[in-house]
């Protein structure tokens, strides 16, 4: 059952620096003791957010100026560490469908785009340029253009860049492929059968 | 044409193409844990769908298990529910559960190679980055999300692209006092956290020859930290030797077919490869990490970087970042912190090597004190032969608590936590901030025998000194 395509995300942004933003920053295993998904969002980046006490850090996150953004920005290698599908899944939840980054940890990347969260990369530069534009007016529109490969934002446009398979899955709307691996079953039984191991 | 193993087992599963030009790939071996299996169980009910082929699927529970506490329901209604969860999964959908009262439960890449279910050739994913664990054995096994395993489970495929193929070649005798965690935490401080991104790390030469399965086991596991989702070994007589006789390992005709088919996977001589490092095993040295992740290590006698070190002002803004939180100065020695906490365990150093390699030296050593230190067998197969063999006993001797199996310190899912700030010199996989449970919780990687040497030395130390392994400086 294809989805809605992805052409473009469109939002308010807000940077969250540094690079090797890891899946343990981007929600604490402690926060994983649930079976369903639901909820994950109020934990995003809960211990980049808050003290120890509970508190709100400064940090952009907390900024009210920046509460109704939908799309991150961020450095280099994010996502990286563990498989956990909680990190993009509480992106999503807390409001999220979009992060610009200058790289993206692999599998990180592959569970975002099956979730429609659209994962782009721009240039240290480029990003930088998102950055201060937003800091100087956080009601700025970025738009990800995902057909044309721009980051728009005010009168500036930057390139950026995606896998072209996650681009034409994103574009189609068959970003989840669970009803296309379906349709394969019969060419699965057969891959299996010529396998020792796979015999039951 | 030759071909690497890589290749090799991806064509002999790759089912079709689909079409944004990904592949669907047969994975042949399922393994979930109670995490990231719960939600995908949720999806195929919500879709209406059964599970495919659930004799390829195997469950056991490791992330939320106490290690200090066995009777149910635990003290945490939160990790009784998800146990109880996967239970009622796995028997209504006939997935094979290794759970804690089979004498098999254990941490799962630990329990799949221990009960024979690990081969060569064979894919397997699980939803937990270490995965690749299972490569140790020629196997192509991938870290995936909850979405993916909801796939594996419907399905028995995921959609994925192919990778690119890097062989790391390490040759030469390690220098005494030198393990399998060393070589890897090398090899990540060399090709840093994103180096191996889109590709899959064939480990070779002879280092890996003459390592053992659960060497290469421990190289493995940490491929992900270097960014590569899939790390291996070639299969050879090593590998073989390690399965036969295992519970889920072929028998008799089958056994001969099996190795004779596994010996072909291997990668062809001569085959090409997108890119090769080549690195000396003597030049590398007792490793610890000093920063908030894995490529941020040095050699146990080198200085911890200063911030004008970094090449890049990306460079210095993350050293600064990882000076800051670790509470060190930059330029001071690395040996010398004082610890609070000594782990070992994980499925990057919980098998039945590594506490024999450890007992072999705290026998009648003290654990410092004031350090609370820790051993946690990675399954329950592994506690078994440890305590037939006398470790447990060692240990506890030596002022360290013996712990029942499971993921303990590594993660800070289960009671194993840092409090506050302290400090811990650990040998599992990860010194991401807050990893080991507290937010401002502080870990240091190392070898397991570098992890015994904090513990009773009380600060970071050189085994090779400590436990008079070896001169230090060869």
């Amino acid at each position: 059952m294809p989805s809605t395509p992805i052409k473009q995300v469109s939002g308010k942004g807000v940077f969250v620096p540094g690079d090797d933003i890891d899946t343990d920053r981007i929600i604490p295993a402690r926060f994983m003791k649930c079976i369903t998904f639901d909820g994950l969002g109020e934990y995003l980046f809960y211990d980049v957010r808050k003290t120890e006490s509970g508190e709100d850090k400064a940090h952009n996150l907390n900024d009210p100026r920046f509460s109704e953004a939908s799309i991150l920005v961020s450095g280099n290698n994010f996502g990286c560490g563990s498989s956990r599908e909680h990190a993009p899944q509480s992106i999503l939840r807390a409001g999220y469908n979009a992060v610009i980054a200058g790289s993206f940890a692999e599998i990180f990347f592959g569970n975002s785009t099956n979730l429609g969260v659209v994962c782009v990369i721009a240039t240290d530069a480029d990003r930088e340029a998102i950055a201060a534009a937003i800091e100087a007016d956080p009601t700025l529109e970025v738009t990800i253009d995902v057909e044309n490969l721009k980051v728009n934002f005010g009168d500036q446009s930057v390139p950026c860049e995606i896998k072209p398979g996650a681009r034409d899955s994103l574009l189609s709307g068959n970003y989840d492929p669970l009803s296309e691996l379906l349709e394969g079953l019969d060419d699965v039984a057969k891959t299996a059968g010529a396998l020792s191991y796979m015999q039951a | 044409m030759s071909k690497s193993l890589f290749e090799k087992v991806w064509d002999a599963h790759a089912v079709r193409q689909l079409a944004n030009g990904q592949t669907q790939l047969l994975i042949g071996t399922h393994l979930i844990h109670e995490v990231t299996s719960p939600q995908a169980f949720g999806m195929l009910r919500d879709h209406g769908l059964k599970v495919q082929y659930p004799h390829r699927t195997f469950a056991t529970v490791d992330h939320i298990v106490p290690t200090n506490e066995s009777v149910e329901p635990y003290s945490d209604p939160l990790a009784q529910g998800m146990i109880e969860e996967l239970r009622k999964n796995c028997a209504e959908n006939g997935v094979t559960f290794f759970d804690t009262n089979t004498g098999k439960q254990g941490v799962v890449h630990i329990v799949g190679p221990e009960q024979g279910i690990t081969q060569p050739g064979t894919t397997i994913a699980c939803g937990d980055s270490h995965t690749a664990t299972h490569g140790a054995f020629g196997a192509i096994a991938f870290g995936i999300g909850t979405s993916q395993v909801r796939d594996v489970l419907a399905t028995q495929t995921i959609a994925l692209n192919q990778l690119k193929v890097r062989r790391i070649n390490v040759n030469g005798d390690l220098l005494p006092g030198v393990y399998a965690k060393d070589v890897i935490l090398h090899i990540i401080r060399l090709l840093g956290t994103q180096g191996g991104t889109g590709y899959a790390y064939e480990y070779a030469g002879t280092t890996f020859d003459n390592f053992t399965m659960e060497e290469r086991m421990t190289v493995c596991n940490m491929s992900i930290e270097g960014g590569a989702r899939v790390g291996y070994v070639n299969p050879d007589e090593t590998t073989f030797e390690y399965l036969k006789g295992r519970p889920y390992s072929p028998t008799g005709e089958a056994w001969d077919a099996a190795v004779a088919e596994w010996k072909s996977f291997a990668s062809d001589e001569g085959c090409s490869y997108d890119d090769v490092v080549n690195i000396d095993a003597s030049e590398i040295q007792p490793t610890v990490t000093w920063g908030i992740t894995p490529a941020q290590g040095v050699g146990i006698n080198e200085n911890i970087p200063a911030i004008a070190e970094g090449e890049t002002q990306s460079e210095r803004d993350s050293i600064a970042e990882a000076l800051e939180y670790m509470k060190f100065e930059g330029g001071s020695a690395m040996k010398g912190k004082k610890i609070d906490v000594a782990f070992i365990g994980s499925c990057t150093n919980g098998r039945l090597s590594d506490f024999e390699e450890v007992a072999k030296f705290v026998e009648g050593r003290k654990v410092a004190e004031g350090v609370q230190a820790i051993i946690v067998p990675g399954s329950q197969v592994v506690a078994k032969i440890a305590e037939a063999k006398g470790l447990d006993k060692i240990f506890v001797e030596a002022g360290f608590e013996w712990r029942a199996a499971g993921c303990s310190m590594c993660l800070a899912m289960n009671p194993d936590k840092l409090v506050g700030d302290q400090l811990c010199a650990s040998s599992s996989n990860r010194n991401f901030k807050g990893r080991q449970g507290s937010p401002t919780g502080r870990t240091m990687l190392m070898s397991p025998l570098m992890v015994a040497a904090a513990a009773v030395t009380g600060e970071v130390s050189d085994a090779r000194e400590v436990f008079g392994v070896a001169p230090v400086g060869v």
